[in-house]
């Protein structure tokens, strides 16, 4: 094999990293979420909220505070989605589609030329010149680390990215390990199962059902705020372009769990990656339509095999998925 | 002797629901190192009655004491916290979680992380304890219905439970299980707990009870030692009369069938052979009992003679008119009646009693003109049938689906028996499965009385004593086959017993 195919095979690998973790630290968060029994059909509105938001306050502040203001939007659509599916009981998928919408309309408005500046310069009346204007905000820095950066592929991988994408690795180890070796944890998958029964065992369902979804608005903002300043730091209104539901997609092929979830994002950043950069060199036009479809076509496989009586049983979707739940 | 500890006391307990008295001026009182038998018919409110110890129900009136001191019991958790612990019949484990993991959920001594090295250890012991077999890590899907049992009884005593109910924990065992049960019930009352047995099968609280608590309508009439009473006095207290002997005269049956199959081939819901190769006719005014171990294939024989099943090969004939294969509509409307086993399924919960009621014949002339429904008809007919069929219901307008098992069986049985004009044959499966002494008289009474009408009926149970009791003629099934026919005069519980395992009836006889 030549240098230069393996130099290009080696880009796809690092491309399906940094296009993968958008989907990761949004499914890590919707885990969560679908683990105590609510659906968050949200996730794409969460995201682009979490993009635009960060477009701005970067703009106006910089990096460290536009996390803080993404994670704080995140934090009240959580709780926005979880005072009406769960304190009020209303559909989750009406609530979930109408969080989507809006967030699409939120975005579009955020981004607009006018409000943005007017929104920056009331954050940051010292802003330049430059930062009102411009449809881009600074790309967060990679952090190379000593020594295992420099492992063939891997290091590339792995270890030559910024914060967030390793953030993610540690959120979904850490989040594992809450989810299944924790009491907190079993709370939470019990809920999701039987909420009236651990109601009667003396978990407080709706407590956790609020703090699983504000996670999940958190961890979906921080997803689109990734997608922008970690990944692509260019305006473009509706630039999420469904990647919230391709990562309610991952939450099926992972079969809810934290760690089954990286090698699915990763399956699906390499997806996206690879369809880019064939579509650079221009090989056969419909191959990269062709790979886009790839992850629909993944989960459906996988929902056909979860529909089998004996993979139910084993690894199941949380059985009050979808169902609120109130006391008789 | 000092007399042991009142571990609970309730007093004039009262719980209404709309339009019933579930409990009324009932008393209880559970001892220390007791198994308690709580002894009634359903719908007699035992279950509510343990419910409100529970604290799943407050009671409109009453005291509950426990440990001698008054108390209000709001929830489960503040039962649990008085260690009362409750297995109902509808186990409340989550199947995808481990043993372990079921058993600990919501437990506050377990620490935030949990350590399951020793968590399955101290749960191993106390397994080992009661003589038990399952291992902590198990997936509860995993598990037999008794072993599920365990789990539930572990998730309790894990709490300190001092004080345990069990709702007809029998109804889910095999005998085998029922046994292991039995002795754990023993060693947990000569352990010091009290443990109350909710029960409509009397040869069990004679089996395994100290006391007995007999309750009727709402009410407890009598707690009695069990050693001072037996199986014949209780069930005259739990019925409020002696029980009438069932007299089946054996009619003469004859001339042509009403109806006939032959060559019948069917597969089961996983697409195999289930019956084999059944030929049967059904005579007019007559009984034929279909015994077998459930799995068998009578399952599918039974609900193509009913129109729910597709046969692969045969012919069915309903009074010389051919049905195979026809719309299960068809099979109702040319007069075929069917009781299931849990009728619950095939009732619509949501929908009300008198809907329920004509959930078959709406089409019927009385009922409908052209696309309306008559409703004044409907209700005045529903309040007719509720009256005769004793269904016990705040009105023709409440849900099916919150009646007791035993009424809703009885509404199946009125919307089946009573609103069809024409019925010629009845199909009824395991139609007492699960009911109380008077309702499975009252089962049984309804099809003997369809019967002398020269309704041919084709009666599935796992009850043998039920079918000798009704049948003019048994048939017995093995693996698909019919493999032994029995006339009333040869009927003998081994050589149906022998059948039932594959001997042919040609090789019992020799």
């Amino acid at each position: 094999m030549s240098l230069v195919a393996v130099e290009w095979i080696e880009s796809v690998l690092i491309g399906a990293v940094q296009a993968g973790t958008v989907f990761l630290i949004a499914s890590l968060g919707e885990i969560y979420a679908e683990r105590s029994g609510v659906l968050n059909l949200g996730m794409e509105g969460m995201m682009i909220v979490g993009a635009a938001v960060s477009f701005i306050v970067t703009n106006a502040l910089g990096h460290g505070y536009a996390i803080l203001a993404v994670l704080l939007a995140g934090l009240l659509l959580g709780l926005a989605h979880s005072f009406l599916t769960v304190s009020l009981r209303l559909n989750q998928i009406v609530v979930g589609l109408a969080i989507t919408i809006l967030g699409l309309g939120l975005g579009g408005l955020l981004g607009n030329a006018a409000i943005r500046r007017g929104i920056i310069l009331f954050l940051n009346p010292e802003a330049p010149e430059r930062n009102l204007i411009v449809q881009e905000a600074e790309k967060l820095p990679d952090i190379p680390i000593p020594f295992l950066r420099d492992i063939p592929v891997l290091g590339g991988m792995f270890f030559r990215q910024n914060g967030l994408v390793y953030l993610s690795l540690i959120l979904a180890i850490v989040m594992w390990f809450i989810l299944f070796k924790t009491r907190f944890g079993l709370s939470l998958r019990s809920v999701g199962e039987n909420p009236a029964m651990s109601d009667a065992m003396g978990i407080n369902v709706f407590r956790i059902r609020y703090i699983s979804m504000v996670v999940c608005g958190m961890l979906g903002a921080l997803a689109g705020s990734y997608l922008f300043i970690g990944y692509q730091p260019f305006w473009v209104e509706g630039m999420t372009q469904g990647r919230g539901f391709i990562a309610l997609a991952l939450v099926i092929l992972a079969t809810w769990n934290p760690l089954r979830a990286i090698l699915g994002a990763y399956l699906f950043g390499g997806v996206e990656a690879l369809q880019f950069r064939l579509q650079v060199l221009g090989v056969a036009a419909q191959l990269p339509q062709f790979l886009l479809m790839l992850p629909y076509i993944v989960t459906i496989a996988t929902l056909v095999l979860l529909s089998l009586e004996s993979v139910r049983k084993r690894i199941g979707v949380p059985a009050s998925l979808g169902k609120p739940y109130s006391r008789e | 002797m000092e007399s042991p500890e009142k571990l609970v006391e309730m007093r004039s307990i009262t719980k209404r629901f709309p339009g019933v008295l579930a409990n009324d001026s009932a008393s209880f009182t559970l001892l220390r190192g007791e198994v308690h038998a709580l002894l009634g018919e359903n719908g007699a409110g035992k279950t509510t009655l343990m419910n409100i110890l529970y604290g799943l129900y407050t009671p409109d009136a009453g005291e509950i004491f426990v440990r001698g001191r008054r108390v209000q019991i709001r929830g489960p958790k503040d039962a649990i916290s008085l260690g009362i612990g409750m297995v109902h019949q509808q186990f409340r484990l989550i199947p995808t979680h481990t043993v372990a993991e079921n058993i600990i959920v919501g437990a506050r001594d377990v620490g935030f992380v949990l350590r399951f090295g020793r968590i399955n250890e101290r749960l191993s012991e106390l397994i080992k304890y009661y003589g038990w077999s399952i291992s902590p890590t198990s997936k509860v899907w995993q598990l037999t219905a008794g072993e599920k049992q365990q789990v539930e009884i572990l998730k309790a005593l894990y709490r300190g439970a001092e004080i345990l109910i069990l709702d007809e924990p029998t109804s889910v065992l095999t005998p085998q299980e029922t046994v292991v049960l039995f002795q754990t019930l023993r060693k947990m009352a000569s352990q010091g707990l009290g443990v109350v047995l909710i029960s409509h099968k009397l040869d069990e609280v004679m089996a395994v009870s100290d006391r007995v608590t007999v309750m009727r309508r709402g009410r407890t009439i009598v707690t009695k030692p069990t050693r001072e009473t037996n199986q014949r006095e209780l069930a005259f207290l739990m019925v409020g009369r002696e029980l009438s002997e069932l007299e089946a005269r054996p009619m003469a049956a004859g001339g042509k069938p009403v109806l006939e199959a032959s060559g019948l081939q069917i597969l089961d819901d996983k697409g195999l052979l289930a019956v084999k190769n059944i030929s049967l006719r059904l005579f007019r005014g007559e009984i034929l009992g279909v015994a077998g171990v459930s799995g068998n294939g009578q399952e599918e024989l039974i609900e193509a003679l009913v129109g729910l099943r597709k046969v692969r090969a045969g012919k069915i004939l309903l009074d010389g008119v051919e049905m195979t294969n026809r719309p299960s509509a068809d099979f109702i409307r040319e007069g075929v009646a069917y009781i299931p086993a849990e009728s619950l399924r095939y009732t619509a919960a949501d929908m009300t009693v008198a809907e329920n009621i004509i959930l078959k014949s709406y089409r019927n002339r009385r009922f409908s003109k052209r696309i309306f429904i008559n409703w004044k008809t409907v209700y005045d007919e529903a309040g007719k049938i509720i009256k005769d069929f004793n269904i016990v219901t705040p009105s023709p307008f409440s849900k099916a689906g919150n009646l007791s098992g035993g009424n809703i069986q009885r509404l199946v049985i009125a919307r089946e028996l009573n609103l069809q004009d024409n019925i010629k044959v009845i199909v009824a499966a395991y139609p007492s499965k699960g009911l109380d002494v008077a309702s499975t008289e009252f089962v049984q009474r309804k099809l003997v009385e369809a019967r002398e009408k020269g309704v041919g009926i084709i009666l599935l149970s796992e009850d043998l004593e039920e079918l000798f009791l009704l049948s003019d003629r048994i048939i017995v099934m093995y693996r698909g086959e019919i493999v032994g026919e029995l006339p009333r005069q040869q009927f003998d519980l081994e050589k149906v017993g022998l059948m039932m395992t594959g001997v042919k009836g040609a090789e019992v006889k020799a």
